[in-house]
């Protein structure tokens, strides 16, 4: 569109001059037209060139707009994403427990020191501590074992300076194991305190 | 001759499905009362101790049953009340059923009556006792003459009349058998009994009936969460049992036929709910004061009194029959096992010491013996211990993880989950012996937790 217009605008200037030339032919001399006309192609020229670098420099600018933009987001996905790895982190490790018992590993111990940075970071987050016990023991029994690891875990947490009103606690005994299996690997890794986000 | 002399005869109106009973006295002869009804008011029990674990069964003899009037629906009720009752009489595990092969006459055709049987007919084949039936039909109603012989002594032992309609004779075959179990053991048996268990339906947890023999299973909770512990109240009317369908695990008071309740939903959690003979109050444990204990609740959920008082898990309780005491599972000594509060004078005692897991007791109909789950190396086994001796025996040996022992309610057998059939649980029972051990019913998906009601008679 701006190109046209321009030489719209020089096929004006041009059709000027040539009744210049016609009406002026007979007392005027000749080279002043040229003068003109090159005077018109230089102007035209000149504002093709400037235009040009108008127009680079706004791209540079938009290109480095951009860039600032992509590095803000970029910069803002990675947060996120270290956000979003801390979360599932906190969600996805569980700490684990011996047969028959309630009291917290030291594994277990460090793992609960990271859940309640966590916590304290994500201040507005309320968790509710899953008990789970393997298979082995009676259907009611674990139900009870599984509570004694739930409220371990929490009272862990507290003493580590999280507010016992947002963590909340509930067993699931046997009923919901992390692998069907019979093994002691299996056993394992289903007698487990688990940290679920409300 | 001709006599029901010393029979009593029972009538049933089919009313909404429900039978409502009507007791007649039919005597036809003042010498029939004397002669007769002599042995039936006689408790004499010593034929069958059904807590005996060397128990040798009893051989019986079910004949055919004789068709009054021969036609084909009544010979063919006639052989489907024989089966019904063959097979509840071979569930008592205390009788052997005799293969009618062996038989040297058919009281279907020479008579059913006690002149018309001769014994030297069972005895010579080893029949101890000897079952008759006959069957007579009239337009849908049918009338059942049941008879228990002692072959050796040559008398009748049980005589009963039945009316009722077709879709009744399993009741009416079941009655004559508690009959018969009265007779024998001098308790009603199973027959009349029901039981409770979970069962997964599209992987929840969802709680169930069925009669004694695992027939006619009913579906009882659609949470579409987790059910479990189904408890039976004394009188059979009622069902507690645990659900996460609130959250978090609540006991759920049940009127099975009047679709009322309440639930007990105090924080924490409300589970292992048990209900005291002969009245409408439950035990649980609930853990809202922040450690699990024992507490004795209304029907209603209100806290009555707490049983006990003690840091660690206490859990599982069972009240003994007669209400006064409650065995529980307690890890007050560092590991899981069984003690027993007396609800009056508040005295514990401690009851397994063997193993370091034995949980889920159950105390048995009779006073003496607890059932509880022990657990060594990953082997889950039944046990049952006679509580004065305090010595336990092994009743589940090699045959899978098996857990959740209730008693029925004569004493005579358990039933119990086992894993022994590919990996997956299943509702078992067994004599108290340990003999006889069979899976109980067929049903998609795992069932545990099987509670036996008290038998309604």
């Amino acid at each position: 569109m701006k190109n046209r217009a321009w030489i719209n605008l020089v096929m004006v200037i041009l059709v000027a001059g040539l009744f210049f030339t016609v009406s002026c032919a007979k007392k005027t001399v000749v080279s002043d037209a040229t003068t003109i006309e090159d005077q018109a192609k230089a102007d035209a020229a000149a504002k093709v060139k400037a235009d040009a670098a108008a127009k680079a420099k706004a791209e540079a600018e938009r290109i480095a707009q951009q860039n600032l933009e992509d590095q803000m987001a970029n910069e803002k996905a990675l947060m996120e994403s270290k956000a979003m790895a801390a979360k599932n982190r906190f969600e996805n490790q569980d700490i684990h427990f011996e047969y028959d018992s309630s009291v917290l590993s030291s594994m277990a111990k460090i793992v609960l020191k990271e859940k309640a940075a966590w916590l304290k970071t994500n201040y507005s987050t309320f968790v509710t501590v899953e008990g789970h016990c393997d298979e082995r023991g009676t259907t009611e029994y674990n139900l009870a074992l599984g509570e004694r690891r739930a409220s371990t875990a929490k009272n862990y947490l507290i003493d580590l300076g999280i507010a016992a009103s947002r963590l909340n606690t509930i067993s699931y005994g046997e009923e919901q194991p992390k692998v069907s299996s019979t093994t002691e690997s299996a056993y394992r890794k289903n007698r487990r305190a688990h940290f679920a986000i409300d | 001759m001709v006599s029901f002399a010393g029979n009593k005869r029972y009538c049933f109106h089919d009313m909404f499905n429900k039978i409502i009973l009507s007791v007649i006295y039919c005597f036809l002869g003042m010498g029939g009362i004397l002669f007769f009804s002599a042995p039936a008011h006689a408790r004499d029990y010593d034929y069958i101790n059904v807590s005996n674990p060397f128990l040798k069964k009893t051989p019986v003899a079910v004949t055919e049953f004789k068709a009054f009037n021969g036609h084909d629906a009544e010979v063919k009720d006639g052989k489907t009340a024989r089966d019904i009752l063959k097979e509840a009489l071979d569930f008592t595990g205390y009788l052997k059923i005799m293969n009618s092969v062996a038989f040297l006459s058919n009281p279907a055709e020479s008579g059913i009556q006690l002149g018309q049987i001769n014994f030297i007919d069972w005895t010579g084949i080893g029949a101890e006792l000897l079952v008759t039936g006959g069957i007579v039909e009239n337009q849908g109603k049918v009338k059942l003459e049941l008879r228990l012989f002692d072959t050796f002594k040559t008398k009748l032992l049980v005589g009963k009349v039945y009316t009722g309609s077709r879709s009744q004779i399993r009741q009416m075959i079941h009655l004559f058998c508690s009959e018969i179990s009265y007779k024998l053991t001098g308790k009603r048996g199973v027959f009349n009994s029901k039981i409770a268990f979970v069962s997964t339906v599209k992987g929840k947890k969802e709680i169930f009936t069925c009669d004694f023999d695992g027939q006619n299973i009913k579906q009882v909770t659609s949470h579409k969460s987790i059910s479990l512990s189904p408890s039976w109240s004394f009188d059979g009317k009622w069902l507690a049992y645990v659900s996460y369908a609130r959250g978090n695990p609540q006991i759920f008071i049940k009127n099975l036929k009047e679709k009322r309740g309440s639930i007990v939903n105090y924080k924490g959690m409300n589970i292992s709910p048990d209900w005291m003979p002969g009245q409408l109050k439950l035990a649980a444990a609930l853990s809202f004061s922040g450690d699990q204990e024992i507490y004795l609740l209304t029907l209603k959920g209100e806290i009555i009194k707490r049983v006990t008082r003690n840091w660690g898990i206490d859990v599982s309780p069972e009240f003994s029959p007669d209400g006064k005491k409650i065995v529980f599972t307690s890890k007050r000594t560092g590991t899981p096992q069984v003690y027993i509060k007396d609800l009056e004078t508040a005295k514990v005692q401690r009851l397994t010491f063997k193993g370091s897991n034995n949980t889920s007791a159950a105390w048995s109909p009779d006073g003496r013996k607890i059932a509880y789950v022990g657990i060594e190396k990953n082997n889950i086994d039944i046990f049952v211990m006679n509580i004065d001796s305090g010595m336990p025996v092994q009743l589940t040996v090699n045959a899978g993880d098996n857990e959740d022992p209730a008693w029925s309610p004569d004493g005579s057998m358990l039933t119990f989950t086992s894993t022994r059939e590919g990996g997956i649980p299943r509702i078992f029972v067994m004599n108290v012996s340990g003999s006889d051990q069979r899976r109980l019913l067929r049903l998609q998906g795992k069932q545990t937790q099987p509670d036996w009601s008290m038998s309604k008679n």
